[in-house]
């Protein structure tokens, strides 16, 4: 979901009206994985530098929890995948001046938003996974947080990039909007040299519809990017599926590039909608 | 006489997460019930698998844990290629133990100096310990970072990598990069090979057990990538045999199905692997073990934190072996070919044992998933052990004491829950 500048600003001025300059800070955690909270906790020294800028006063893979505690600045990770959640994503909402959905899973559903394309719905697989189904209860969706309560900041990536984070965390603890580059990967890979693996060896990569910020990690390796991080702004999808129909993958393949990581994303899920029923 | 039921309840749980919480009841200093409730929202990722191909399952698997995303790409690759009928070379074998390595000695520096430490020395939270020790919170995150580059060098990031394919990897490590690290790794031996010491100093608790351990084992190296599972018990059979005597079951009070051997709970994990492989350390970690006095195989489970540090200075050692040997211009890929078939995959996760069964088409696609992770084999002797070590402590104790007693013998498990277990509520109801 867009999040308008106007918007951002009065969270922005929220959270730079308040009361002590340290701000209090939360990471929140939903359903995911954990990896984008790492950032924080992979950053080693960087870490304890934070805990002198800001005052952590919920994180609990880190050790301080305070869940319900109010926050100037909220990180929250994960998807919406359950009545609970749907619940406390409210708290964490009405508790923050300003909230940061971090990573994939809070901003576009993530790879388990799958589960929202499915016909039976999720108790489908509930039979398939689980031995009593009837001890599960779960939504037939995961969503991202922007579905729930408004976000003011949204970092794509599964998982984020550590620098992008702690970029956002100067730049908020400067009292200004954060700037994020929502350029595509493309432009990326261009400037560190690599050649393209789509160009010169004709593997379907997604490095031209999606959102820089990773690094351009996979096309250094020699392989394609596959969009963990989401859609970038104005992705012209379709023309990138017509030049996969045109290195012979089958209309099936093609879809499936778009249903995987950010599935849920508009932009992806419907050039998945347009490529999944042909044949 | 006096009766009580004790309810613990952790309100938000990482990883393992949503509404968790430990209940007990108790009389006459007996614990009638004990039950970890344990809610993760599901995921379905088996069901993901299903229709996709084996570079995408690699990139789905990661995503189960962004704690330990090699494992789980690791046990996937062992399982396709035995599908597939691709034998990696040893080239390929070796870099894949280097990059393992990595994820064991991130995870592992993580758990010993962020979770498990501060419950030892007395503080809340390591970033609240930082100011008191702020040595051994360096240490923890110097050696964890190494960890962590270790894992850049093969995939370009630690928390999901993009570098591995079937067959080996897409990209062998860059020489320089590698060469740095080498010289890092040298650097970092001495804070390696004094943790053991350090961790069997901790004031840790007196509280030995019967249990059953399980763990890979191979030949000649300690057990990571490869091995036949072996228990204490006289088990000794190939991944491919998994089914035969483990069963997953599932209870109404957690998403996290249960494992059993035989029907009986057991225990993966450092503790396990370290009692059923100690003979297969490199001479240096066992000479550093010994001098800690600590006899194997080890019942106490708090002596896990122990294991953590022996493996830690081994995967150091190990990772300078292997990347002294490591020749960059041999391929960092062997051929390979997709066909229907059915795999097996199991690996030792820094938490322990994770199996996979992968069943696919002709075209090397997905039919059905099947993963067994760590924490769920654990579950039940989690629960076994929860209700022997708290009768032990005494359950005259306060409730803040059962609660914090309580948390530190969940974390030993380093199950995902740790984190948020710090945070157990106990409520106490006196009839």
């Amino acid at each position: 979901m867009p999040v308008t500048s106007r918007n951002q600003t009065t969270a922005l001025e929220r959270l730079n009206a308040r009361e002590n300059a340290r701000p209090r800070v939360a990471v929140h955690k939903f359903s995911s994985c954990d990896g984008c909270q790492l950032a924080f906790i992979n950053a080693g020294e960087a870490l304890l530098e934070l805990a002198q800028l800001v005052e952590i006063v919920h994180f609990a893979e880190a050790g301080p929890m305070d869940p319900e505690a109010a926050v100037d600045i909220a990180f929250v990770e994960g998807s919406i995948s359950t009545p609970e959640e749907a619940e406390r994503i409210q708290a964490v909402r009405s508790n923050s001046r300003f909230l940061v959905s971090l990573g994939a899973c809070a901003t576009s559903g993530g790879l388990q938003a799958l589960r929202n394309f499915n016909a039976d719905g999720a108790t489908g697989w509930t039979e398939a996974v689980y031995a009593q189904p009837e001890f599960i209860n779960s939504l037939d969706t995961a969503t991202p947080v922007a579905e729930h309560v408004k976000v003011d900041l949204e970092l794509w990536g599964c998982p984020v990039n550590a620098r992008q984070v702690f970029q956002a965390v100067r730049q908020l603890l400067f009292g200004v909007a954060p700037v994020v580059d929502k350029d595509k990967l493309c432009v990326e890979c261009k400037r560190q040299q690599h050649v393209c693996v789509l160009v010169a060896r004709g593997i379907p990569c997604m490095g031209p519809v999606t959102h820089t910020g990773c690094g351009a990690l996979c096309p250094a390796f020699g392989r394609d990017c596959y969009a963990c991080f989401g859609p970038a702004e104005n992705p012209n999808t379709a023309s990138l599926s017509r030049r996969f129909e045109g290195l012979g993958l089958l209309p099936e393949a093609v879809a499936q590039r778009f249903h995987f990581i950010n599935s849920h994303a508009p932009a992806f899920r419907a050039e998945w909608l347009a490529w999944k029923g042909r044949s | 006489m006096e009766n009580r039921d004790i309810r613990i309840e952790v309100p938000v749980l990482a990883r393992v997460e949503g509404e968790g919480a430990l209940e007990l009841s108790a009389s006459e200093g007996r614990i009638d019930t004990l039950r970890l409730r344990i809610f993760e929202p599901p995921r379905y990722f088996e069901k993901f698998l299903e229709g996709r191909g084996p570079q995408e399952v690699l990139d789905i698997v990661a995503r189960i844990c962004g704690i330990c995303p090699v494992a789980y790409q690791m046990t996937a690759v062992q399982a396709l290629e035995q599908a597939f009928g691709v034998q990696a070379s040893s080239q390929v074998m070796h870099l894949r133990r280097l990059m393992y390595c990595g994820e064991w000695l991130q995870s592992h520096a993580l758990h010993v100096h962020l979770l498990a430490l501060p419950d030892f020395l007395g503080f809340d939270n390591a970033i609240a310990m930082a100011g008191k020790h702020p040595d051994a919170v360096r240490r923890g995150l110097r050696l964890q970072r190494l960890g962590n580059d270790l894992i850049r060098l093969f995939g370009g990031r630690s928390v999901h990598p993009v570098g591995m394919r079937m067959g080996g990897f897409h990209r062998g490590p860059d020489p320089d990069r590698a060469a740095t690290l080498l010289q890092e790794l040298r650097e970092a031996l001495p804070d390696a090979e004094a943790l053991v010491g350090f961790t069997a100093s901790l004031p840790l608790p007196d509280d030995e057990q019967e249990f059953v351990s399980v763990a890979l084992r191979h030949d000649s190296e300690y057990p990571m990538y490869s091995g036949r599972i072996v228990s204490d018990r006289g088990l000794d059979v190939p991944a491919g045999n998994y089914l035969d005597h483990f069963r997953e079951s599932h209870v109404a009070h957690s998403t996290a199905l249960y494992a059993h051997l035989d029907g009986e709970p057991y225990l993966v994990g450092p503790l396990a692997r370290l009692n059923l492989n100690h003979d297969r350390l490199s001479p240096p970690v066992r000479a550093a073990l010994e001098a800690t006095g600590l006899r194997l195989p080890s019942r106490n489970m708090f002596h896990s934190v122990i294991a953590r540090a022996v493996e830690i200075h081994e995967v150091v050692l190990e990772a300078i072996r292997l990347l002294e040997a490591y020749s960059p211009e041999e391929p960092a890929h062997v051929p390979t070919a997709v066909q229907a078939g059915v795999g097996c995959g199991a690996t030792e996760a820094p938490r322990g044992l994770l199996w996979h069964r992968y069943e696919t088409d002709e075209e090397g696609k997905v039919l059905s998933a099947q993963i067994v992770p760590p924490t769920a084999q654990n579950q039940a002797r989690i629960e076994d052990d929860l209700k022997c070590s708290l009768e032990a402590f005494g359950l005259h104790n306060d409730d803040d004491a059962l609660r914090l007693r309580g948390e530190t013998v969940i974390r030993n498990y380093d199950p995902c829950i740790s984190c948020a277990t710090h945070f157990l509520k106990v409520r106490v109801e006196r009839r």
